[in-house]
């Protein structure tokens, strides 16, 4: 079986700021990290992988020269095989862009059981890129995967987190699933395999080793534009009722009143 | 100046490790039951912290000593105990093996003490031999294919937890130094017994004891080296201990300057935080600086060691000024703290009875300036 986990080197967000003036992310001095909720999704790999060791972890991610740095990390935690999309043609790609590239690059490697993605990723929050490679590589996607419980010959099944409960879904393979982070508490990387992560070459693919048209990549092929990037204020604080249900029902309602919303 | 990316990503998974493995409540709890948890353990034996710089085909994880030193300074900078088992199967369990052992011992004893299935200790000081190991009592007398261990080791970290112990014995006393050879001792076997856990000022949590040797019997398969080499062996184990404690040194003084300039921008007195006082930064300035020197000299020492040539004057320099450094750096974030720092509350009052024994333990630092001047002097 092989399994290729999308992951994506973001900048550490607890500790990146806003420009107040042009709304954008000041990622100077920010350290990047591998996008936790990839994290979740690498080890969700590995962890079908321990159980099964004829296993293939590869990782996939596109970026700047520089993620190889985070691919390292991936091997260091136990994946096989990194791949980095790195072409200039690339760069300021929105989320339309990215999944096609990536998608393009997955099609270059071929023969792919499961794909894992993060749910989404810190510096933009959109959770796109997942669900969009899947339609691009017309495979079946369960999203916010938050427990796996078997995996079988033809397909898997996962639990899918809802607001209020799970679904239980049984899909068939080759699929693409999003992880949240309660699907595991991601591994240690060990001392050694950091020794042979740096031993390990990564293999750099630009757009027309996955013969990809310049045209559909990066920039020219995103129509997304950024009219503004801001924290949203936190919700306020809820009023916990309490006493009996008729007692709790009964404020409710003269709360609604009180605001004309009933 | 020497670290490369692989390096910085070794400091990155300890760090992690450190900050959410061994928490606050996991250390009070090892402070108050003065056991270190098992699955801890476990988790660094995972996470290949126990042989850093052995070879992958011996069971290592084929890293460098700068990545070993900077491991034990990572897991230090969280908690001195735990750097305590994060060394001692690098430097003095792993080491004597590492040195002397055949491949047949290396892979009954050092593999399985590098993947934590398996817990040595080293027993070379005696009650009446530390500094002058060489004034050792013990003795193994040969009797065909046998050697008859009789005496008694003391100060031995780990002991009452250990499978096998490294000791150390004379067979034949009237050599000296070059009569000392080393064996692989069952710590289950008949004759061998350990006294009673030490009551240590600080690094509670690695029980500590005495081990004693009546009759002994270890068969020849269990000399560790040749006859006569023993000394040799232990000498050299320590030189790399020595860093070993060099960075435990740097670790714990790192994590007492954080402390210090955490509280200093807290604590306010006469209406302003009190690192606007200059007698407060200018301690800030003095600690910042020492640790940065005592972090050089051990990166040097490590640096050498790596490149395959001399460090035994840089790594007693390092422990030296790195045990001594930390010392003042602990006890001037002590000072910072005021009343604070004296109670149990405050990570710094453990940092200060943590790190008294480093310029004590795997030679004193007048041991070290023993080393360092006859070097210096010999022109080396």
């Amino acid at each position: 079986m092989r399994i290729l986990v999308c992951v994506k080197q973001v900048p550490d967000t607890s500790e990146v700021k806003i420009d107040p003036v042009k709304h954008t992310l000041i990622r100077e001095g920010v350290p990047s990290i591998l996008n936790p909720d990839d994290a979740n999704a690498l080890e969700a790999a590995l962890q079908i992988k321990d159980k099964n060791p004829d296993t293939i972890v590869d990782v996939i991610s596109m970026g700047p020269p520089q993620a190889k740095l985070m691919l390292r990390e991936c091997l260091a935690m136990g994946a096989d095989n990194a791949f980095l999309l790195s072409d200039r043609a690339f760069g300021g790609a929105d989320t339309i862009s990215t999944s096609r590239t990536i998608a393009y690059g997955i099609k270059k490697l071929g023969n792919v059981d499961i794909v894992f993605a993060g749910r989404q990723a810190i510096d933009g929050d959109t959770a796109q890129v997942g669900p969009q490679i899947a339609f691009r590589l017309e495979l079946p996607v369960v999203t916010y995967v938050q427990n796996i419980r078997e995996v079988k010959e033809n397909s898997i099944i996962v639990e899918r987190q809802l607001e209020d409960g799970f679904e239980v879904v049984e899909v068939q393979k080759p699929c693409l699933l999003t992880a949240v982070k309660e699907l595991n508490e991601p591994r240690f990387m060990s001392i050694g395999r950091i020794v042979g992560a740096f031993d390990t070459e990564i293999t750099v693919y630009n757009h027309e080793d996955i013969d990809l048209d310049q045209e559909l990549c990066g920039l020219k092929a995103s129509p997304t534009k950024v009219y503004r990037s801001f924290t949203p204020e936190p919700k306020g604080k809820g009023e916990m009722l309490t006493g009996t249900i008729n007692d709790m029902a009964h404020t409710v309602v003269e709360k609604l009143k009180e605001e004309h919303l009933v | 100046m020497y670290l490369t990316e692989k390096h910085e990503m070794i400091r990155k998974l300890a760090r992690e490790f450190g900050n959410k493995e061994l928490t606050s409540d996991i250390l009070d709890k090892i402070e108050e039951t003065e056991e270190f948890p098992k699955e801890i353990f476990d988790k660094m034996a995972k996470a290949g912290f126990f042989g850093v710089k052995v070879p992958k085909t011996l069971g290592g994880q084929g890293a460098d000593t700068l990545a070993y030193v900077i491991t034990v300074e990572e897991i230090a900078r969280v908690s001195g105990v735990a750097s305590i088992y994060v060394s001692s199967p690098n430097s003095l369990c792993g080491g004597p093996l590492l040195l002397s052992g055949t491949p047949e011992q290396k892979e009954k004893y050092l593999r399985p003490t590098l993947n934590g299935e398996m817990i040595m200790c080293f027993a070379l000081t005696e009650p009446g031999a530390g500094s002058d190991a060489g004034g050792m009592q013990t003795t193994a007398v040969k009797d065909g294919d046998y050697y008859v261990l009789n005496g008694r080791k003391t100060f031995i970290t780990g002991a009452p937890l250990s499978d096998y112990a490294v000791v150390y014995a004379k067979t034949d006393p009237t050599k000296g130094t070059r009569g000392v050879s080393t064996f692989i001792v069952d710590m289950k076997q008949e004759g061998v017994s350990c006294g009673a856990h030490e009551k240590k000022m600080g690094l509670v949590g690695c029980a500590t004891s005495d081990i004693m040797l009546e009759n002994v019997r270890i068969h020849k398969s269990n000399l560790l080296g040749k006859e006569g080499k023993g000394f040799i062996n232990a000498m050299k184990t320590l030189s790399t201990g020595r860093l070993g404690v060099a960075a435990q040194s740097i670790g714990v003084a790192q994590a007492a300057l954080d402390e210090a300039v955490s509280y200093a921008k807290e604590r306010k007195q006469f209406g302003r935080e009190i690192y606007k006082f200059e007698g407060i930064s200018f301690m800030i300035a003095d600690m910042a600086t020492k640790l940065e020197a005592a972090r050089l000299l051990t990166y040097q020492a490590a640096a050498l060691m790596d490149e395959g040539k001399d460090a035994t004057k840089a790594s007693s320099m390092a422990k030296y000024y790195a045990s001594e450094a930390c010392n003042e750096i602990v006890a001037k974030s002590v000072q910072i703290h005021g009343g604070y720092g004296y109670i149990k509350d405050y990570k710094v009052e453990r940092l200060y009875r943590d790190c008294r024994v480093f310029t004590i333990y795997e030679g004193t630092s007048q041991v070290q300036q023993m080393v360092i001047s006859r070097q210096v002097i010999n022109g080396k």
